[in-house]
């Protein structure tokens, strides 16, 4: 099954690492990503720029509303993804807990609705 | 030959878990293999009563339910060929092949799955009563006093959630069996005390939450020997479930262990109980430490016998690894036996200033009755008082004003 780990962290907290510090971290990332990129088990992984960055889409009554910023405000912010293809969640889970976010923020396992399946429930 | 409905639900219970547990295993989808069994109970009750009960039960329905969970696969297919899922003879043959065997641990991995951490708690005791225990909807909502229609829709989602989300069955491996077994445990507890605590709901709905909490409890402690928590929490329910006959009077309301008929006890169960606790070696975790304090109780002919440096050595081992409350609240009772009613009551005391408790009646209780001990009558009242303004139901009610001793 494949899923999408969500990394969600509060940005403040990465501006206030020394470069050490965040060079660590990127480290651990890297680090589980090459594993599983090593067997196969890595379909994607981006990092992403600040939500600050972000550009927002709605369309109601015809008209098309774009916004500054992330579709919601909150304490934690979405930083990155990994795609992985594994057996069953648990797998997933094994993977997720190692991210550094787990540790200060949050990583969010979601499963990825495959196109092949007949309309899932 | 006739045979009565209550004979094929009576197979019904005994079996369901450990033949749904093969075909979910075999299926790989709860909704199939429910669908399975269903189909074959459905063939039982219209066959037994005819032709009698066949001399193995189980056997039949598990025969009867994989020859119709093959069926609806080749129906399904024949209807809604799907080119993502090419599954020709060949794979049913499979499927044909893991019908045939039968797994020891297959209720184990069911019991893993029905209570993974991705559940809401309450989704994971419906799911586990519903899939292993074979409490059928509204007998679960009954118990847990929601409505069938919220019960049901629980259900749904969980079992949709078991599938979407790729909940695997399988027990888990290694380190990650030592982080997932208390969960389960808990679960298992939840049951049984909501079968034995609560003093609403039907009492034979009850009685099966408990046989039910053991009968897992049992299952899990059997398959993994090494665990000596689930044989602690086995120990707990026995030496507890023992007591049940007399924990209540004839009106239903709740007698205190000091004055209940010791001789109405089970003794079989504090037999069972007191060997498996004698079998543990590690340092006793949560369960098998309230499971002592039960064993202090269920070794003490008289209430005036009871071992209470046992029983505060207990408590304070718990309290050391989380010291909740309750516990607390235990623990004073406990002091007051063994150190006299003027050592508990400022524990007790400062349990009712930190206000975690403040809506228990029996916290209240407790401090009334330690205060009547030391000779405040007057403040005694009070409190009585306060606990009967707390009180759930009318059993407890009627408890308390026993204890009271005065009319209100």
């Amino acid at each position: 099954m494949k899923y999408l780990l969500l990394i969600h962290a509060d940005e403040k907290l990465d501006e206030a690492m020394t470069e050490a510090e965040m060079g660590e971290i990127v480290g651990e990332y890297m680090k589980v990503a090459e594993e599983l990129e090593a067997d196969g088990r890595l379909v994607a992984s981006e990092r992403l720029r600040p939500a600050a960055t972000a550009t927002t889409l709605r369309e109601r009554d015809g008209e098309l509303l774009v916004t500054d910023g992330p579709f919601a405000e909150t304490k934690e912010q979405l930083g990155g993804f990994y795609i992985v293809d594994v057996a069953d969640l648990d797998a997933a889970i094994a993977v997720a807990r190692r991210f550094p976010s787990v540790r200060y923020g949050s990583v969010e396992v979601r499963p990825i609705w495959e196109m092949s399946e007949d309309g899932g429930g | 030959m006739t045979t009565s409905r209550d004979e094929v639900e009576r197979v019904f219970r005994a079996e369901h878990g450990r033949i749904l547990a093969s075909l979910v295993r075999a299926l790989g989808d709860l909704d199939r293999a429910e669908d399975a069994l269903a189909d074959a109970w459905a063939a039982a009750i219209e066959r037994w009563p005819r032709d009698g009960i066949p001399e193995r039960p189980g056997a039949w329905i598990t025969t009867a339910a994989r020859r119709r969970a093959v069926d609806r696969i080749r129906r399904e297919r024949r209807e809604r060929p799907s080119p993502a899922e090419p599954r020709g003879e060949e794979e049913i043959a499979m499927i044909e092949r893991r019908l045939d065997g039968e797994v020891e641990d297959d209720r184990l991995r069911l019991i893993f799955t029905c209570c993974h951490p991705s559940l809401a708690l309450e989704a994971r005791v419906a799911l586990t009563l519903r899939m292993l225990g074979g409490l059928r909807t509204p007998e679960i909502a009954r118990a847990f006093l929601v409505p069938e229609a919220t019960l049901a829709q629980r259900l749904v989602r969980a079992k949709a959630k078991v599938r979407e989300a790729g909940i695997p069955f399988e027990v888990p491996a290694g380190a990650l069996l030592a982080e997932r077994l208390p969960g389960v445990l808990t679960v298992l507890y939840l049951v049984f005390n909501e079968g034995y605590a609560a003093t609403a709901g039907e009492a034979l709905v009850r009685r099966e939450l408990c046989d039910e909490a053991i009968r897992l409890a049992r299952i899990v402690a059997d398959l993994l020997p090494g665990e000596d928590e689930a044989k602690g929490l086995l120990a707990l329910m026995l030496l507890t479930d023992a007591r049940r006959e007399a924990r209540v009077d004839e009106d239903g309301v709740p007698v205190r262990l000091e004055d209940q008929d010791r001789g109405r006890w089970d003794r079989a169960r504090i037999a069972e109980g007191l060997r498996i606790l004698d079998g543990l070696v590690r340092r006793p975790g949560p369960f098998a430490l309230q499971a002592i304090v039960a064993a202090v109780h269920a070794r003490a002919e008289r209430w005036g016998e009871t071992d209470w440096p046992t029983v505060v050595a207990a408590y304070e081992a718990l309290i050391e690894r989380h010291a909740s409350p309750v516990v607390r609240l235990n623990h004073a009772a406990a002091i007051a036996e063994r150190d006299g009613p003027a050592a508990a009551l400022p524990l007790v005391d400062a349990l009712v200033a930190e206000g975690d408790l403040a809506e228990y009646p029996y916290l209240h209780a407790a401090r009334a009755d330690l205060l009547r001990r030391v000779g405040r009558e007057e403040d005694a009242l009070v409190a009585y008082d306060r606990a009967l303004a707390r009180v759930g139901n009318d059993a407890e009610r009627r408890f308390l004003e026993r204890r009271r001793g005065r009319s209100v």
